[in-house]
């Protein structure tokens, strides 16, 4: 009840916030215009509504998670509001999960929102979506959890401008670390290759969560896959929470 | 048991890109008794917030101990009947009062209805009733620093710990918040708090502390801090000849001051007093009062600060 309170309370301030908004709309708006390329493109039309949708929806999301999450830790230390919040009969720990917990659940709304809008082009294009669509959104969704927990992770330690900073140049390397690799093995010297290999592991590899192609292509994707890569950004997530977690178990508010 | 007990307690700062130490408290040891008003004193950085902040957990010691209610601070079942107010309170700001003190309620694991009830009583108490519907944002100073007093009292803490609970109130607010440390005390409830207005502290505390750049330099019951050191003895007399006032001149603290009839002799010291009495009576002086002065707490003050500053 104590971390639900604290979450949804972290709900209530970001839904206050005109960043939410600013950027909700450009999405939405980005995502009526693609129906203008619609009208240029030969054949496939739905598909690059679905594109670019998704891509909206992971990009623009990715923004919101970023410009609320830095502040997430930082902005109540800052503010001084975690003062009267760790006096009370709650653990650090609490604090930590119920703060995480509301930006996700703003996420979800916002993530719900440009979803119904993405469904909705495309059921004007072709009718009903496949559920693939579906599966897509759902990484989309994973992946910001991943991104929130990184900028809350960076929240907890740091400023919100260098958290801001940290957290989008992880965003970008964990979409290419998987091409990283890939061209290290393909070119790279013994060096160049274990150190595409470290990075590979250690950062977060977005593009594993990424069924956009599947989607538009209507390809299959293998259970096992999808199953592995939903266990993979869970186990990241629930690495960077304690990560927080811990940081901030140890954290002096001075 | 002691309601909060501080033991060789020492905190260090790292600051700057060197991360240079800097020590903030120093071997601290204080034990507050349960029911006690303990006022906490010292000049601007002397370190009371920092020694609130590790009752709270909100610092970590560098080193020694720190106990509220038996327990190590930090423990979140024995938080449960500690309150809280830290100095200049910030609060979410969108939120009202009520929703508020309504979310510090959860975060105590009041029910609902016992939150309702809590908030009503509180927000009466403490005059906040008309305000309790109005965002934050709209609050005056001193209407934060009551909300900040209803949040610390929200559940029915047996102890309590203010930082600066009288900084930023006119001078109705700070009688107000004094009358409640009076009645938090005859509740039989600890309070432990900082302050530098001193006469409130005189009028509020059992004992008091105060702290010097980290160092507790005194400490004690008010009555005998202040009762030690009789600064001078003011006698009210009449009919008293000129050329006797001048011939006792040496045993006087300060010039002899005329109210209307009577004449306001201040002696240096008890032994002044008893060489001026028998030399008033021989000449048929007459005697309307004596009145010893003893130092205020504020000159008590005063004088353990200064010398320490001046190095």
């Amino acid at each position: 009840m104590k971390v639900a309170a604290i979450a949804l309370n972290t709900f209530k301030e970001a839904v206050r916030d005109r960043i939410l908004y600013a950027i909700l709309v450009f999405a939405l708006v980005m995502l009526a215009g693609s129906t203008i390329l619609v009208t240029i493109s030969v054949g496939g039309e739905t598909k690059i509504i679905k594109d670019l949708g998704l891509a909206c929806m992971s990009i623009f999301g990715a923004l919101i998670a970023i410009f609320l999450g830095i502040g997430l830790v930082s902005k109540e230390i800052d503010k001084r509001t975690v003062y009267t919040i760790i006096s009370k009969p709650i653990d650090r720990y609490q604090f930590i999960l119920g703060k995480y917990l509301g930006l996700v659940l703003t996420l979800l709304a916002n993530v719900g929102v440009m979803a119904l809008g993405l469904i909705g082009l495309a059921y004007l294009g072709e009718g009903i979506s496949s559920p693939r669509l579906l599966l897509a959104v759902l990484f989309v969704f994973l992946e910001l959890m991943l991104v929130t927990a990184l900028a809350l992770l960076f929240s907890t330690f740091s400023s919100p401008a260098l958290s801001a900073i940290f957290t989008l140049c992880l965003y970008v390397a964990g979409h290419l670390s998987a091409d990283l690799r890939l061209f290290a093995a393909r070119f790279g010297g013994a060096a160049t290759k274990l150190s595409a290999e470290t990075l590979y592991f250690l950062l977060p590899n977005l593009s594993r969560l990424n069924f956009k192609d599947q989607t538009i292509r209507s390809l299959g994707t293998e259970g096992g896959t999808t199953a592995l890569s939903f266990s993979y950004a869970i186990f990241y997530i629930a690495l960077l929470v304690l990560a927080a977690m811990a940081i901030f178990e140890r954290r002096d508010f001075k | 048991m002691f309601a909060i007990t501080i033991k060789d307690l020492c905190k260090e700062y790292r600051v700057g890109f060197l991360r240079k130490r800097v020590r903030v408290l120093s071997d601290l040891s204080l034990n507050v008794g349960e029911g006690e008003v303990f006022g906490y004193l010292g000049p601007n950085g002397a370190g009371k917030t920092t020694t609130l902040k590790l009752l709270m957990d909100l610092l970590r010691p560098t080193s020694g101990e720190v106990r509220i209610l038996g327990q190590p601070a930090g423990d979140v079942r024995t938080k449960q009947q500690v309150g809280f107010l830290p100095e200049q309170p910030n609060f979410y700001e969108y939120l009202t009062g009520r929703e508020l003190l309504s979310f510090y309620g959860q975060l105590l694991g009041l029910r609902r209805s016992d939150r309702r009830e809590r908030i009503a009583t509180l927000a009466r108490e403490l005059r906040i009733d008309a305000a309790l519907d109005l965002p934050l944002r709209k609050y005056s100073k001193g209407m934060l620093q009551r909300i900040g007093l209803a949040q610390a009292l929200l559940n029915d803490p047996k102890l309590i710990l203010l930082d600066e609970p009288m900084s930023g109130l006119d001078p109705i607010g700070r009688r107000e918040v004094r009358d409640l440390l009076l009645r938090l005390k005859s509740e039989g409830r600890t309070v432990f708090f900082s302050s530098h207005i001193i006469p409130d502290v005189e009028v509020v505390c059992d004992r008091v502390g105060i702290l010097v750049g980290g160092r507790l330099v005194a400490r004690g019951p008010l009555d005998e801090m202040l009762e030690a050191r009789i600064t001078s003895i003011e006698v009210t007399v009449s009919r008293v000849p000129p050329e006797l006032l001048e011939e006792l001149d040496h045993l006087f603290m300060t010039r002899p001051v005329t109210k209307g009839e009577r004449l306001l002799l201040t002696a240096k010291d008890e032994d002044a007093l008893a060489a001026l009495l028998p030399r008033l009576l021989e000449h048929k002086a007459v005697i309307h009062a004596i009145v010893p002065q003893r130092e205020s707490l504020e000159e008590y003050f005063i004088r353990h600060v200064q010398p320490r500053d001046a190095l």
